[in-house]
């Protein structure tokens, strides 16, 4: 075998000797990382339940913007509204170009019963609850930002800057996504309203319908049954948890 | 004449110089990518509206140039062209480069790149990202394996295994890459299963492009021969491919012209999309496509060896361009929440969201080009992946001998 033969041997020993001196301990240190996990919050969402959204079109005033203020405050948002500023929920004001006619609606993250957020998430950290609720596991979230590519929505907010002004029952960080949770924090203390519905019936609109579509009593359900309403971009078949009257 | 590779001598200032030179530019993209760590994406274009900005577009481009760089070892071994196999080495190192050029790029513009380790230990199965990471590392596994099957003659019997394993990886691994645009059901500029095969032809045209000009510049920096055989034949590849890339454009542009509800997108990418036109026509069309072509087959040109190389500078530019017409312009265009409404929001729906690359997120994409170049400078001296001489007596003799 040559001397270059031979000093190469050694520098690829080298190497990998190099390699795995360095990778073991900062391996170690990774593991937290890796192993990271968010409370086992699962105990505390049910499959009976199922939460879901109605709002009535037409009744959202035009204009108005209660909700998007009720879910700023209750969530720790800015309500800043620049293209990189994070916004959980926007009202959207739709004309039809060929008639004039139009209605105003809040959008926010649908809680999709298919939720492409979810299909594409790497790590798994875009997944839905047992009760329908589509959350971003701020533990495993790598901020791909896949899954804003994926909602037909545009629901989901990437987080740019460092945040300093979070609620201590809304953990939010730089660099992972984040939506609508249709206020987590409330449900898990056995709460049944949202903050965009209260600000929203505060207003005197009542456009919003908040209540467990798997139990035929709720409001919402009785509303459902009782007059027609969609999903937005009924096409892509998600049946998606938020639905609208009037559109 | 046998074949003999060896590698560089590589003492000379100029090689340290030019080696010093891909160090320096990886160091200036690493510093960038921690300035997003540390400021936050706030300091890159990149919004709520755009989310993929310009680091996707070196990262996929190199990603799917990766792939690509690896055909003219698969030429070799799997479809037993004996031509090809002094070329093949080289090929295999420029894929196993591109790739890592690329991935550096796409970790580090991760939102939490310190948690990269989470995408190998957290796994859903139904992302397509996810089958990425186990195409990406399959991928740097054939190709390693590949070239140590070409090197070491103890275990030269599984060359052809090992090729064979290595292209239908890389099959898998551009429709991979494809269908992370191809998959996403919500967006009017992909949605479409097109997109893997076109990104797989994509990947030829890029792959060869790259493949050819560093070979021409390894052997003139090296001063050693490599003769117009090698580069003819080469340089005819790619002129198919490119002609390939452009038929595979008219195709998804066909589809969408026929269909009324994708005429709005259509109108922004080849009518009024500003910059997005500029690029589709004047970089993708026109300098990466068409220009490439006549200077490659052109009776005045074809034959010159500063018009090749040019063309291959052309066919990588135009395929930046594509990239970036692709991932910023089909992000630029708005979501349709209600076809055929007028929509508008605080959220920006229902207008063309502005893009702007700032300078960090421009040198973390170069950080990538610098990896793959320090690899490939690096790895060429210490390792025998050149031929001595790849001139025509020698490619010539050694064709006809089989």
């Amino acid at each position: 075998m040559s001397d270059i033969d031979n000093y190469r041997r050694r520098f690829m020993t080298g190497v990998v000797g190099v390699a795995a001196t360095v990778s073991l301990p900062a391996g170690l240190l990774f593991w937290q990382t890796a192993e990271g996990k968010s409370n086992d919050d699962a105990g505390l969402a049910s499959a009976k339940t199922r939460w879901g959204m109605l709002i009535d079109t037409t009744k959202c005033a035009t204009g108005c913007d209660a909700c998007v203020r009720g879910c700023d405050q209750e969530n720790g948002l800015s309500g800043k509204t620049s293209p990189t500023s994070p916004q959980w929920i926007r009202k959207v004001q739709v004309s039809n170009p060929s008639t004039g006619n139009g209605f105003s609606l809040p959008m926010m993250c649908q809680h999709c019963e298919e939720p492409p957020c979810v299909d594409v998430c790497p790590t798994g950290a875009s997944f839905k609850r047992a009760d329908g609720i589509v959350l971003v596991d701020r533990h495993i979230c790598i901020g791909c930002r896949y899954c804003m590519m994926a909602c037909p929505y545009k629901a989901r907010s990437f987080i740019h800057q460092p945040v300093t002004d979070q609620l201590a029952e809304v953990p939010r960080g730089q660099g992972c996504v984040e939506s609508c949770t249709f206020c987590v924090q409330r449900i898990d203390e056995g709460k049944t309203t949202t903050a965009c519905q209260d600000a929203c019936n505060a207003e005197g609109h009542q456009a919003i319908y908040f209540g467990d579509l798997k139990d035929p009593n709720s409001e919402i359900s009785k509303q459902l049954a009782q007059y027609s309403s969609q999903e937005v971009l009924p096409n892509l078949d998600l049946h998606t948890g938020v639905r609208y009257q009037g559109i | 004449m046998q074949i003999e590779f060896r590698e560089l001598d590589g003492k000379s200032n100029a090689y340290y110089g030019l080696l010093g030179g891909w160090v320096v530019l990886v160091l200036v993209g690493l510093l960038s990518a921690f300035q997003m760590e540390h400021y936050g994406h706030i300091i890159t274009g990149m919004t709520n509206q755009v989310v993929w900005g310009m680091p996707h577009v070196f990262a996929v481009f190199m990603i799917v140039a990766a792939s690509g760089a690896l055909n003219v070892a698969s030429i070799a071994t799997v479809f037993g062209k004996k031509f090809y196999k002094p070329l093949a080495p080289l090929s295999a190192l420029l894929a196993i480069a591109l790739l890592a050029g690329g991935l550096t790029v796409l970790m580090l513009d991760l939102g939490r790149s310190d948690r990269v380790i989470v995408a190998m230990t957290h796994y859903n199965f139904k992302s397509v990202f996810a089958w990425n990471v186990f195409l990406y590392t399959g991928f740097f596994g054939f190709a390693a394996l590949y070239i140590w099957t070409m090197m070491d003659r103890n275990v030269s019997r599984f060359n052809k295994p090992a090729g064979f394993g290595a292209f239908i990886w890389r099959l898998m691994l551009t429709t991979g890459t494809g269908s992370i645009f191809g998959f996403l059901v919500a967006r009017q500029a992909y949605d479409s299963a097109l997109l893997a095969p076109m990104f797989i032809i994509m990947s030829f045209s890029y792959g060869l492009a790259v493949y050819l000009l560093v070979l021409m510049l390894a052997y003139r920096w090296s001063k050693r021969l490599i003769g117009d055989v090698v580069i003819t034949r080469l340089k005819n590849l790619l002129g198919v491919f490119v002609a390939a890339v452009m038929y595979f454009v008219l195709v998804y542009h066909l589809t969408n012209l026929y269909f009324t509800k994708q005429h709005d997108f259509e109108r922004f990418i080849l009518l009024d999309g500003g910059i997005y036109t500029v690029l589709f026509w004047g970089g993708q069309i026109v300098l990466g496509s068409v220009l490439p072509l006549i200077l490659l087959y052109a009776p005045a040109t074809r034959k010159s060896v500063n018009a090749i190389f040019a063309a291959c500078l052309l066919v990588v530019l135009g395929g930046l361009a594509q990239m970036y017409v692709t991932i910023i312009g089909g992000q630029a265009f708005p979501l349709q929440l209600f076809p055929g409404m007028v929509e508008t929001s605080s959220f920006y729906d229902g207008v063309i969201h502005p893009y702007t690359p700032s300078l960090v997120e421009i040198l973390l994409g170069l950080g990538g080009v610098g990896v793959v170049g320090a690899i490939v400078v690096f790895a060429v001296k210490l390792f025998r992946f050149l031929p001595e001489s790849l001139d025509n007596s020698v490619i010539d003799t050694h064709h006809n001998v089989h």
